[in-house]
């Protein structure tokens, strides 16, 4: 019985992991629930838009450093994240006037709109992978940890050890105030209440004087925001390749459905929620109940529900209950 | 026949392109597209029959190809009879397991009212039984994967000829889409659109990691073939004589006898492969020919026209009477089954099954993109679309790379910029699949062949 390591041991190996892969998945899904609430389409380019923006950080983070610039113990990209948003929101803007304007002016089915995201994906991924490769790229710096494992053993005196990266952290930071400024700008502010109104019922936002163009234009600029700290925080956390990005999407989306699509705080916490169930389900337990029982009753095999290769399984089998008993999602978004 | 010009305008064009590839490439490169073409054509028409006939969209295509490539190694492999007698039991049982749980659940859903303890017992009853599967399947797998890892480490198939898997892709295709049908038709489309994505990746992630029953990622290689091997029919006499008739005039040339041997020996080699793809080809031709000529007539059918008016208006066709949910079901099906096809002949041409390989911008996004090039709704359309898109597909490099060296022709050979922009021609595929999408989407909206209804 050794419920102090049990914890400790549950606390590295789920719930720091999953919160920080939860936020980044928040970020992502609050983006996604954004654009099919206002822009009523669901857009499969998500997950290359994420690079995109991620790319320009990243290429922007070399340049400082070539220059020399740096924070300190702080990662030289959280000063280029800016300007990547910048450009991820210039290049979202061309893109929704060169292409998703004239379906939305000409009111095609959603449908229609979500198969030209697929164009706008394969565009997307094409221009990331000619400007920056396929293949990985690391562009953190700075100090890597807060707590080390081995120092925590030597300060607690504990079997277990308690690693936090410094990246985990800024991740869970970022996304606190970043969805608690958006909370407060959708709830409190006129525009905000106005994108509200003009996702509830469109044509009666119309008829109050909310100008469509404006609401469209903020709406790309929250989403653009919203991508490339999400895609970011993640290639800062992990590491930056274009194919994990449009393999994202997939548990985004299922974020966002199972959080209620069209409901932004339902998607901020279906982040969580597809976060801690993959991890939950995929964790071996051994070591835990080793801990927690009697050494007579220790378990043999790993205590592992379902196997680490099913991690998006899991997932997407949570959609899939979701869609099915509840297709409004848990939070109650736009019934379908 | 005047009213047919575009079509037999777009098809000459396309062979034209395909014979281009022959005379400058090479003509195995351009067999081998035309084969990989007629497998995307049968893909295009199980789409567009959900898609074009009916309205529903499947982005599940993916997961349908891989069942099909599953069905091919079921199918042709030897069975590996130590790992039957090693783990087969188990495994067996488990099977009884699964189908005693579905029986159970159907059983529960029939007899007791919707309620909440209803709903609790049969999750409770879901965990349970995949937990008891998993203890007895342990074991058995477990034994399994221990027989020679390198070489087997599956149960292997049935040994039977490959060519029977195309029909039984189909039917795990469409027992698929029946499960998936049943679960998710209900949904609107985009929904139906997510949905589908992630049960295929569902799907994927099982034959990636169920190393009992397809290897997983170590892949099964050496699958039998419909063909005959290159090797066998470099030594057959009939075949080097075939070789010998066909380039009697390039080998009057040589004088030597030696040399001529040489010529000849190096065209046979040449020969067996483009005669192989021959093969290949003719077998790929016959199912998309009698799969058009089934699709066609099934569009013309009263059934046809009761898919378009469910299609165009499902609430007025619900109020004539037309059982929605069911037609749905079964194109859902249809669609589905013909996509499996295509994913056992992919297997077969290739003789191998690599499940790390399906990917849904391969699988499902390209031949998205192929239904709505050519044309959604007109078979014809979808073919085409399957054959431009493919050739643009591969073909893509070359292009891409002939057009950065006109355009870059005032830089020097060593310019940073140049170099890299060679560098990734691979990715200017996804450029060009998506600016033809769009462009597509934008200003023919109907595909190059848009649907044409007649009533005849």
């Amino acid at each position: 019985m050794d419920i102090l390591n049990a914890l400790i041991l549950l606390l590295n190996y789920i719930f720091i992991p999953a919160l920080t892969y939860g936020s980044q998945l928040a970020l992502g899904a609050i983006f996604v629930t954004l654009i099919y609430g206002i822009l009523r389409f669901a857009n499969f380019a998500t997950g290359d838009m994420m690079a995109f923006g991620t790319m320009v950080t990243i290429l922007f983070t070399w340049y400082f450093q070539s220059l020399g610039i740096s924070l300190g113990v702080l990662p030289t990209a959280l000063l280029a994240i800016p300007f990547g948003i910048l450009f991820m929101i210039i290049y979202m803007l061309s893109i929704d006037k060169f292409v998703f304007k004239y379906y939305r002016v000409n009111k095609s089915p959603p449908v229609q709109l979500a198969m030209v995201s697929i164009g706008v994906m394969f565009v997307t991924q094409a221009v990331v992978r000619i400007i920056i490769g396929p293949s990985d790229q690391r562009f953190f710096d700075g100090e890597k940890f807060i707590i080390k494992a081995r120092e925590f053993k030597e300060m607690t005196g504990l079997n277990e050890g308690l690693a936090l990266k410094s990246t985990q952290l800024i991740t869970v930071l970022v996304t606190i105030v970043l969805v608690s400024l958006l909370f407060w700008f959708l709830n409190k502010t006129k525009t905000g209440k106005s994108m509200k109104a003009y996702s509830d019922n469109e044509d009666l936002a119309l008829l109050s004087g909310i100008d469509p163009k404006k609401i469209v234009m903020i709406t790309w600029i929250i989403a653009g925001i919203l991508a490339t700290i999400g895609g970011a925080l993640y290639g800062l956390d992990k590491s930056f390749k274009p194919f994990t990005y449009f393999n994202n999407m997939l548990p985004i989306f299922a974020a966002a459905i199972v959080g209620g699509i069209g409901n932004p705080f339902g998607a901020f916490l279906g982040g969580y929620v597809i976060a801690f169930s993959e991890i939950f389900l995929t964790y071996a337990y051994k070591k835990f109940f080793i801990y927690i029982l009697p050494e007579s009753m220790e378990p043999e095999s790993l205590v592992q529900l379902l196997s680490t290769d099913y991690k998006f399984a899991v997932s997407f089998s949570i959609l899939v209950i979701v869609l099915l008993y509840r297709p409004s999602g848990i939070f109650k978004g736009k019934v379908l | 026949m005047r009213k047919n010009l575009n079509v037999i305008a777009a098809y000459s064009i396309m062979m034209v392109l395909i014979i281009l590839v022959g005379v400058f490439q090479s003509w195995n490169i351009a067999l081998s597209i035309f084969n990989m073409c007629l497998i995307s054509a049968v893909m295009t028409m199980g789409a567009n029959i959900q898609w074009g006939y009916a309205g529903l969209i499947n982005f599940g295509i993916m997961g349908y190809t891989a069942l099909g490539g599953l069905a091919a190694v079921l199918i042709s492999v030897d069975p590996v009879q130590e790992a039957w007698s090693a783990g087969g039991f188990d495994i067996l049982m488990c099977l009884w397991l699964i189908i005693a749980l579905v029986l159970i659940i159907r059983f529960i859903l029939k007899n007791f009212q919707k309620s909440k303890v209803r709903t609790y017992s049969i999750a409770a009853l879901i965990i349970s039984g995949i937990i008891l599967i998993r203890f007895t399947a342990e074991p058995g797998i477990e034994a399994i994967e221990d027989i020679n890892p390198a070489k087997t480490g599956f149960l292997g198939g049935f040994g039977l000829p490959i060519i029977f898997s195309w029909i039984v892709g189909a039917f795990f295709a469409g027992g698929l889409a029946f499960i998936v049908g049943k679960v998710a038709l209900g949904l609107r489309a985009d929904y139906l659109a997510i949905a589908t994505l992630l049960i295929s990746e569902i799907v994927i992630a099982i034959i990636k990691h169920e190393d009992w029953l397809t290897r997983g990622v170590k892949n099964v290689i050496g699958l039998k073939r419909p063909a005959p091997y290159e090797v066998d029919l470099q030594s057959t006499d009939w075949f080097i004589n075939l070789v010998e008739k066909f380039n009697s005039g390039k080998l009057e040339v040589f004088s030597n006898l030696s040399d001529r041997q040489a010529a000849l020996n190096q065209l046979v080699i040449e020969g067996s492969s483009i005669f192989v793809k021959l093969c290949y080809s003719g077998l790929f031709l016959i199912v998309v020919i009698i799969l058009l000529i089934l699709t066609q007539k099934a569009l013309y059918s009263p059934w046809g026209r009761m898919m378009r008016a469910i299609r165009d208006n499902e609430e007025a066709a619900n109020a004539m009477g037309k059982n929605v949910v069911k037609q749905h079901l079964l194109i859902f099906i249809l669609g589905s089954a013909i996509v499996g096809i295509a994913g056992a002949m992919l297997v077969t041409q290739d003789g191998l099954f690599t499940p790390g390989s399906y990917r849904p911008m391969r699988y499902t996004f390209l031949i998205w993109v192929m239904v709505i090039v050519g044309g959604s709704g007109n078979n014809f359309g979808a073919i085409l679309g399957g054959f431009a898109v493919w050739f643009l597909w591969i073909e893509a490099a070359p292009i891409a790379l002939f057009l950065i060296n006109f355009f870059t022709a005032g830089m020097s050979e060593t310019h940073a910029l140049k170099l890299h922009l060679i560098e990734s021609v691979p990715y200017f595929r996804f450029l060009m699949m998506g600016l033809g999408l769009l462009l597509i989407m934008r200003y023919r909206p109907k595909g190059i062949l848009p649907e044409k209804i007649e009533i005849k």
